[in-house]
C-alpha cells in the first residue's frame, strides 16, 4: 500500500489504526494525502495511503495545506473525544492543537475507535471481541457485554491498542482482562509469570509446539541456551588443547 | 409448469391475456402499505363478501383484484372500478354495499368518494383525468396498481417477461449491455453512474463467478419509491435482474431489502417462488444456457447499509460497514467477486428499454438524464404519494402542479431533495429542472428520489439539526470524521437553535464540513455535512437571525419564540383545554390571555387555533 511507500522514503506521515500486524482498514483517516497523475488533467483526490494500491505514474501530496488541515481537524476531533489520551496531546501538539475546538465528549475515554483490537483478535482466530452499536455510541465489547467466552487472555488487543485503553491484571497467579479470569503458567525454573494456560494451550494446538515448551520462560529458555553454549565452548577449549 | 422455449412463453401470454381480458369488470383495490394503514384490506374483504352475497350478472367475486400502490397514498384506501376508470377514494367498509348496489349493479356514480380538486372544486370521476395522474409518464411504475402482485399470470398477461425473452433469445449479452448504454439509464439510487457502463466494466472481469445485487435497503426519511416497486410490481424486478445476469454472466443474484418492508419481502418471495416455478428463474432460463437464481436478504435496519459496500458485507454475514472502494465493486464486490449492484429502479426500468429500445427511452426525459424518475412527495404537501415524471420536469411542476401545492394556505419554503444526504432548495429554485447534473449544481441531489416539502412555519436550522442528528445515529462509526465530526457539527447545530450559537461557531462549522467531506471513508459520510452546508446556502439569514437577534424566523425553535394571542381570538377556549402548563386563562367569549412565565412554547395552542389568533414571534 501507499503508505509503506511513503514511509520508505522517509516522509513522516501520522496513522493511529495501522499496525504491521493486521490489514488496514482506514479508520482513523490521519494517513491521508493527495494524489494525482499526469493524465488527470489537474484532478486530485484524498485517499487514505494506508488503503490506496501503489500505482506507477502516482503524484503523492503528503503535506498539502489541505491535508494538513484534515489532520488537524482529525486530532481537534480526537481532543475531543479522548481528553485524557497522552498520544492524542502529543500528537496533537505537534500540529499546534492544544486544546480542543469542540465540545468534550460526555463520559469520554481514550478509546479511538481504531478496531485494531479486533483486528488483531480477528488475525489470532479468536474474533472474542468486536465493535458493537453504531456511529458515536460505538463501542468495542464483548458479545452482550458479558465475559467473552472466547477471549484465551493473550493480551494481544491490550499490546497494540495506540492509547493504552484496555487494562488487564495479573496477580496472584491469575490474570483478569475482559472480565475474564485466566490460570496464569508459571516458570517452573525461576517461578516467573509466562502466558496463560488457555493461551498456551491454543498455541500447542495450533503450531504444533512441544507442550513442555511453556514449562519455562523465555529469561529461564536463554539462560538454558547460554548455559549450554557455555559448557560446548569450555570442551571444545579442553579438547583444542 | 415449466415454460421451456420463447414458444411456450407466448402461448401461456395468450392464455393469461384472454382470461384477464375476458374479466371486463375490474374492482381494483389498493393493497399498498398506505391504503393497508388506511383499512384498506377490510375494504378488500367487503367488496369479496357482498358481492358473493349478491350474486350479480356478469361481476363474480374474481372482479375483485387486491393490487400493489396506486401512488395517491394522500387520498386511501384507493378503489378503482375498471372498465370505466371511475376514481374512489378514501374508501370505507361502510361505504362497499352502496358502491356494489349504485355504481356495480347501476352504473351510477357516488359524487362524494370521487376526487375533488382543490382548485376548480370539482368533482372527477374518471382517473386519467386527476392532474395527479394526468402528468405522470410511468415506466418503472407500468404496472403498479393495475395488476395483482402475487400472480404471475397477470404479470405475464401485461407483457411481463417480454424483454427478458428478448434479451434471452436474440441478443448477446455485448448487445444487452451496449443497449443499456445506448438508453443512457444512469442508477436511480442516486448516485446517477451509468448503467451499461457498470455492466461492461463487471462483464470484462475474469472470474468463476459474478454476483448481482438489487439493492432495496431504501432508507432516506420520506423515500419510498422502491418499497413500492417491490411490493407491487415485484416480477418487473426480477426481470431486470435476470436481464443483467445474461449481460454480466451471472449465476447468482440478491435482493437486500430492509427491514421495515415486510410487504416487500412477502411479495419479492412469492415472485421468485412463482418464477422458479414457472421455469423463469433457475437452471436453462427459457431453454437458454442462463442459470440464473435470486435470492432474498434482509436487512438489519441500518441506513448506512444501503452504501453498496455495506450493503455487501451485510449479505456476507459481516458487520454492516463500508470499505475504502479504491477498488470497485464491479471488480471485488461480494465476496470479493466482480458484482454488479443497482437500485430496485433501475432494475425495474430495464425491461422496458430492452422490449421497446433504447431509442424509446431517450425519446423521455433530457438529454443527459433519460428516461423518467420515480419521485416520493412527502411533508408540507396537499397530494403526498408516488409521481414517475419525465427527468427535466421543474420542481415546481412536481410540487404545485402535480403535488397539489401547500397545504393550509401556506407559503413554500424549501424542498429537500435526495434525503438527509441532498440537500434543501429554496423557492427561488423552483424552476430548477429535475435531473441528475441541475439538483448536483444547485447544491443538492437526485438521491433515490425522495422530496420532503417544507413550508414557511419550518426552521431551516431546526431541520439542518434533525438530519444531522439522523445522520449521527446512523453513522457506522467506522471512521472519526463522520462519526466524530458530525456529533460535534449536530452539537453545534442545537447550540444555535437553543440560541447560544455564535458566528465563530458558525465558521468553525463550515471549516469541520468541509474535513468530513473530503475525509471521511463513504458517501455517507461525504456528504453527511449536506443538511448544514445546503440549509446555509441558501438560508444563511435564518441562521444569523438564530445568531444575531435571537429570534427563530420559523417560529419553531423554542428557546426563540414568544406566543402571543391576538385581537382575532373569539374566547372559544380550546387553546386552555389543550395547554399542558395551564398559562392560558380566560372565559368564554372573551380574549384569552396567556401567562408568558408559565409558557414552554410547546405550541399546543397555535395547533388546535381555528382563528389564527396564536402568533409567534
Amino acid at each position: 500500500m501507499l503508505l509503506a511507500v511513503i514511509r520508505r522514503e522517509g516522509v513522516d506521515v501520522p496513522a493511529l489504526c495501522e499496525h504491521e500486524a493486521i490489514e488496514p482498514c482506514g479508520s482513523c483517516r490521519l494517513c491521508m494525502v493527495e494524489i494525482t497523475k499526469k493524465e488527470w488533467d489537474g484532478w486530485k483526490n484524498h485517499v487514505t495511503s494506508c488503503l490506496y494500491p501503489v500505482e506507477d505514474g502516482l503524484i503523492v501530496s503528503t503535506h498539502t495545506d489541505q491535508v494538513m488541515e484534515i489532520r488537524k481537524t482529525i486530532l481537534d476531533l480526537y481532543m475531543a473525544r479522548c481528553p485524557g489520551s497522552e498520544v492524542i496531546q502529543k500528537m496533537a501538539e505537534e500540529y499546534g492543537i492544544y486544546k480542543t475546538s469542540y465540545i468534550t465528549v460526555p463520559d469520554a475515554d481514550n478509546c479511538i475507535m481504531c478496531y485494531a483490537c479486533t483486528r488483531i483478535c480477528e488475525v489470532l482466530g479468536k474474533s472474542a471481541i468486536a465493535a458493537v452499536e453504531r456511529g458515536h455510541r460505538k463501542v468495542i465489547a464483548p458479545p452482550f457485554g458479558d465475559v467473552p467466552p472466547d477471549c484465551i487472555g493473550c493480551l494481544s488487543c491490550a499490546h497494540i491498542c495506540p492509547t493504552d485503553v484496555i487494562k488487564w491484571n495479573d496477580e496472584d497467579g491469575t490474570r483478569t482482562i475482559w472480565k475474564k479470569n485466566f490460570e496464569l503458567i508459571t516458570c517452573k525454573e525461576c517461578g516467573k509469570n509466562i502466558i496463560s494456560r488457555e493461551f498456551a494451550d491454543y498455541i500447542i494446538e495450533k503450531r504444533e509446539v512441544p507442550a513442555e515448551y511453556f514449562e519455562t520462560c523465555d529469561d529461564c529458555k536463554r539462560a538454558e541456551v547460554a548455559r549450554k553454549m557455555g559448557s560446548l565452548v569450555t570442551r571444545a577449549k579442553e579438547v583444542s588443547l | 409448469m415449466r415454460i421451456e422455449s420463447i414458444d411456450q412463453l407466448n402461448q401461456w401470454r395468450e392464455k393469461c391475456r384472454t382470461e384477464f381480458e375476458a374479466q371486463k369488470r375490474r374492482i381494483l383495490i389498493c393493497l399498498g402499505t398506505a391504503c393497508r394503514a388506511n383499512g384498506a384490506i377490510e375494504v378488500y374483504e367487503e367488496f369479496k363478501k357482498v358481492l358473493a352475497e349478491k350474486n350479480i350478472n356478469d361481476v363474480s367475486v374474481e372482479a375483485v383484484t387486491k393490487t400493489g400502490c396506486h401512488g395517491y397514498c394522500a387520498l386511501g384506501p384507493l378503489v378503482i372500478l375498471e372498465p370505466e376508470g371511475t376514481f374512489y377514494t378514501k374508501v370505507k367498509k361502510i361505504n362497499i354495499p352502496e358502491i356494489v348496489e349504485k355504481t356495480i349493479e347501476n352504473g351510477e356514480i357516488i359524487q362524494r368518494l370521487l376526487y375533488k380538486d382543490a382548485n376548480t372544486k370539482k368533482r372527477v370521476a374518471d382517473y386519467n383525468e386527476i392532474p395527479f395522474y394526468a402528468r405522470q409518464q410511468r415506466i418503472a411504475l407500468r404496472n403498479a396498481g393495475n395488476i395483482d402482485p402475487n400472480q404471475i399470470e397477470h404479470y405475464i398477461a401485461v407483457g411481463g417477461y417480454q424483454g427478458m425473452a428478448k434479451a434471452l433469445t436474440q441478443m448477446k449479452p455485448q448487445e444487452v449491455i451496449d443497449e443499456v448504454s445506448k438508453s443512457g439509464l444512469r442508477g436511480r439510487g442516486g448516485g446517477g453512474f451509468p448503467t451499461g457502463r457498470k455492466w461492461a466494466t463487471c462483464a470484462k472481469v475474469e472470474s468463476d463467478i459474478h454476483y448481482v445485487i438489487c439493492n432495496g435497503d431504501e432508507g432516506d426519511p420520506g423515500a419510498f419509491m422502491d418499497r413500492t416497486l417491490m411490493g407491487s410490481d415485484p416480477h418487473s424486478v426480477l426481470e431486470g435482474m435476470i436481464i443483467c445476469a445474461h449481460a454480466v454472466g451471472s449465476i447468482k443474484g440478491y435482493i437486500y431489502v430492509r427491514e421495515e418492508y415486510p410487504l416487500a419481502v412477502i411479495n419479492l418471495k412469492k415472485a421468485i417462488e412463482d418464477a422458479r416455478e414457472f421455469g423463469l428463474l433457475g437452471d436453462n432460463i427459457l431453454g437458454s444456457d442462463l442459470c440464473f437464481d435470486i435470492q432474498v436478504n434482509r436487512g438489519g435496519g441500518a441506513f448506512v447499509c444501503g452504501e453498496s459496500s455495506a450493503l455487501m458485507k451485510s449479505v456476507a454475514g459481516e458487520i454492516g460497514e463500508p470499505r475504502a472502494k479504491y477498488i470497485h465493486s464491479v471488480v471485488q464486490g461480494l465476496y470479493n467477486k466482480p458484482t454488479v449492484l443497482n437500485n430496485v429502479e433501475s432494475f425495474a426500468t430495464v425491461p422496458m428499454i430492452i422490449e421497446k429500445g433504447a431509442d424509446w427511452f431517450t425519446s423521455f426525459g433530457t438529454p443527459k438524464s433519460p428516461g423518467t424518475k420515480v419521485f416520493s412527495l412527502a411533508g408540507k404537501i396537499m397530494n403526498s404519494g408516488l409521481v414517475e415524471v419525465p427527468m427535466g420536469i421543474t420542481l415546481r411542476e412536481i410540487i404545485f402542479d402535480i403535488g397539489g401545492g401547500i397545504p393550509n394556505k401556506r407559503k413554500f419554503k424549501a424542498v429537500q431533495t435526495g434525503g438527509p444526504s441532498g440537500g434543501c432548495l429554496p423557492a427561488e429554485k423552483l424552476d430548477l429542472p429535475c435531473d441528475f447534473d441541475s439538483l448536483t449544481a444547485a447544491g443538492s441531489m437526485m438521491g433515490s428520489g425522495g422530496m420532503v416539502i417544507m413550508d414557511d412555519r419550518t426552521c431551516m436550522v431546526e431541520i439542518a439539526r434533525y438530519f444531522l442528528g439522523f445522520l449521527v445515529m446512523e453513522s457506522c462509526g467506522k471512521c472519526v470524521p463522520c462519526r466524530e465530526g458530525l456529533y460535534q457539527l449536530y452539537q453545534l447545530c442545537t447550540k444555535i437553535c437553543e440560541g447560544k450559537g455564535t458566528e465563530e461557531d458558525l465558521e468553525l462549522m463550515e471549516k469541520l464540513s468541509k474535513t468530513i467531506e473530503i475525509g471521511s471513508l463513504c458517501g455517507l459520510g461525504k456528504s453527511g455535512p449536506n443538511p448544514f452546508v445546503s440549509t446555509l446556502l441558501y438560508f444563511r439569514d435564518e441562521y444569523l437571525a438564530h445568531i444575531r437577534d435571537k429570534k427563530c424566523p420559523g417560529g419553531v425553535c423554542r428557546n426563540l419564540i414568544t406566543f402571543t394571542i391576538n385581537d382575532d381570538c373569539t374566547g372559544c377556549l380550546a387553546c386552555i383545554k389543550a395547554c399542558p402548563t395551564e398559562a392560558i386563562t380566560g372565559e368564554k367569549k372573551k380574549k384569552h390571555i396567556l401567562d408568558q412565565e408559565l409558557c414552554t412554547q410547546c405550541g399546543s395552542c397555535y395547533a388546535v387555533c381555528k382563528f389564527d389568533a396564536i402568533d409567534i414571534t
